[in-house]
């Protein structure tokens, strides 16, 4: 049997999010692939839902939605949802997606199997992987009733494009009562800190605090900005108060899949190991050569960060930029 | 003003948890276990709120599958004034918590209902919202900053880089993040006057089961790896290895 999946596709200023993108992929890869998008002019943002895999693109546009609504955009997906007549619905699993799904799951009574970082038919019915206990395990998950709500970890589902660029659309004409949204986004305001959102990064650099000092952690933003990298920093640093919250990788901080995980001086606590073990690849940087990190790192070298840094950041900046 | 805060028993983050028998949960021998830690900044703010405005009461509800009361008491040492505590639940399907959770608060009409933004076992970020959908409340999630005036409350709700700055009046749903608070210690005096204070059982709900389980894996193991070299002459081999065999970069 096929599956019917409806996915929630994110922008925000107009940008599409490439994790939306990657959810519309992998609903096409399960059986017929919708979309819907919500938002303030972005009836133009079809065409990429469409390339992803969308057959059918639903729109819902209100200068209200300009911002993230909560109530707003949870309505417009649960229109959609009856219109189309999907047994699922997809989305990313970031900030907007992790707030929506529950809603969604909400009014339908259903619930939201979150963070998915696999996804499969059996016997006809949807499957969810995904990993509890900040990926210490992994639980695999079916639905007692439908539709099945699922949110998708970003970077590891991979993005198709050839889709056709001209998809179905379909204005969802959706009213809604200004007393609806009872929740308002007022502003979004840009907050310190690096420029590639962690949980999404395809490169993360990650500092630990055998780096000693806050100042030290200049070591670590420069071999990011080489690689144009996200930074990420242990639970003892944001402890101390060295480094924001925003930052701290591992269970009680953001648990990453990237493409390349570099640590710093990290020794490796299991709450760290189980928020960055489904890296990729993994390169560890420490002087304790017994340190549990280098049981997780793919390759390792031992000694002093403050000597062995500097030298890889020139050897990136190097190799990349000539 | 009455503040509830939601509460839920978990494993403690050092935990190395195993399969149990039942190849579909954790075996909970060996494991101790903890009020949830993004729960305690949930049940700070409640305290500061309550202290502020210098009356006010902080209602703790638990709901857990084992009728376990000791994070009730230990959240009653913090400070909390009394405990709800519901026989009932799941580890895993939020939506029967939430479920269950909604019965519960409705009748308690709390002007502001806290919880954490996720519980760290079944790392799901879903309960909050469903209980605010539930009860026609407005939301806030991964809230690192707030304030009450009147009836109006502001929150400060961390995203991608940067903060959404969301308005919504009472009663409303807070869930917390790190960073909105430092949690206080209970006192000694505080875990004296905990044994006191009282906790109320309630019987849940009938609820359906909304998802299952259909078994638990470890993770994939990891290849093993290897030591590159020592010092910052092994850097140019690292990085042809990152190239070359990886094919990272």
């Amino acid at each position: 049997m096929s599956h019917s999946i409806l996915v929630f596709v994110e922008q925000r200023e107009g940008k599409v999010r490439k994790a939306g993108l990657e959810a519309v992929s992998e609903a096409a890869r399960l059986g017929d692939a919708s979309a819907v998008l919500v938002g303030s002019g972005v009836g133009a943002l079809a065409a990429e839902a469409g390339k992803a895999g969308a057959k059918k693109v639903y729109v819902a546009d209100d200068p209200r939605f300009r911002l993230y609504s909560p109530e707003g955009y949870a309505r417009a997906v649960s229109v959609a949802l009856q219109k189309s007549g999907a047994s699922a619905v997809f989305m990313a699993a970031t900030a907007m997606g992790k707030d929506l799904a529950p809603a969604v799951a909400a009014l339908a009574d259903t619930a939201v199997a979150a963070d998915c970082t696999g996804l499969s038919s059996e016997g006809g019915r949807l499957v969810a992987r995904r990993p509890v206990y900040a990926g210490k395990m992994v639980l695999q998950v079916g639905f007692k009733k439908g539709p099945a709500v699922c949110t998708l970890r970003p970077n590891v589902f991979s993005l198709s494009k050839d889709g056709n660029a001209s998809p179905a659309v379909e204005d969802l004409k959706l009213t809604v009562a200004d007393g609806d949204l009872r929740t308002v986004v007022k502003e979004i305001v840009a907050t310190s800190g690096g420029k590639v959102e962690l949980t999404e990064a395809s490169i993360i650099v990650t500092a630990g605090r055998g780096l000693g000092s806050p100042e030290a952690f200049k070591l670590r933003d420069d071999l990011a900005a080489v690689l144009g990298a996200a930074v990420g920093a242990s639970r003892a640093v944001v402890d101390n108060g060295w480094r924001p919250h925003s930052e701290q990788v591992g269970q009680t901080g953001k648990t990453v899949s990237p493409n390349l995980y570099i640590a710093i001086a990290v020794s490796g606590a299991i709450q760290h190991l189980a928020g960055m073990s489904s890296s990729k690849v993994i390169v560890a940087i420490n002087k304790d050569a017994d340190a549990p990190i280098f049981k997780v790192a793919t390759y390792g070298i031992v000694g002093d960060a403050f000597e062995i840094v500097p030298a890889l950041t020139e050897e990136f900046r190097k190799v990349l930029h000539h | 003003m009455i503040l509830a805060v939601c509460l839920k028993r978990v494993p403690d983050t050092n935990a190395r948890p195993t399969i149990g028998p039942d190849g579909k949960s954790i075996n909970p021998q060996g494991i101790e276990f903890v009020i949830n830690p993004y729960d305690e900044f949930a049940i700070e703010e409640a305290l500061r709120l309550k202290e502020k405005a210098g009356a006010g009461e902080v209602v703790g509800v638990t709901v857990d599958p084992e009728g376990n009361e000791s994070m009730l008491r230990k959240a009653l040492a913090m400070g909390v004034d009394r405990g709800v505590l519901v026989k009932g639940g799941s580890t895993f399907d939020g939506a029967v918590n939430a479920e269950i959770l909604a019965s519960v608060l409705k009748p308690l009409g709390a002007t502001i209902i806290f919880f954490g933004k996720q519980a760290v076992d079944s790392d799901s970020c879903q309960v909050p919202t469903m209980v605010a959908e539930r009860l026609g409340l407005p939301r806030a999630n991964v809230v690192v900053k707030m304030e009450l005036q009147g009836n109006k409350v502001t929150c400060r709700r961390q995203i991608e880089g940067a903060e959404e700055v969301v308005e919504m009046s009472t009663p409303c749903v807070v869930s917390a993040q790190k960073g909105l608070n430092e949690p206080r210690y209970a006192s000694l005096k505080g875990i004296m006057a905990a044994k006191k204070k009282p906790i109320e059982a309630k019987a849940p709900p009938a609820v359906e089961a909304r998802i299952e389980v259909l078994r638990m894996e470890a993770p994939p193991a990891r290849p093993s790896g290897r030591i590159v070299g020592k010092g910052k002459d092994a850097v140019p081999e690292l990085v042809r290895l990152l190239r070359e065999e990886a094919k990272v970069l």
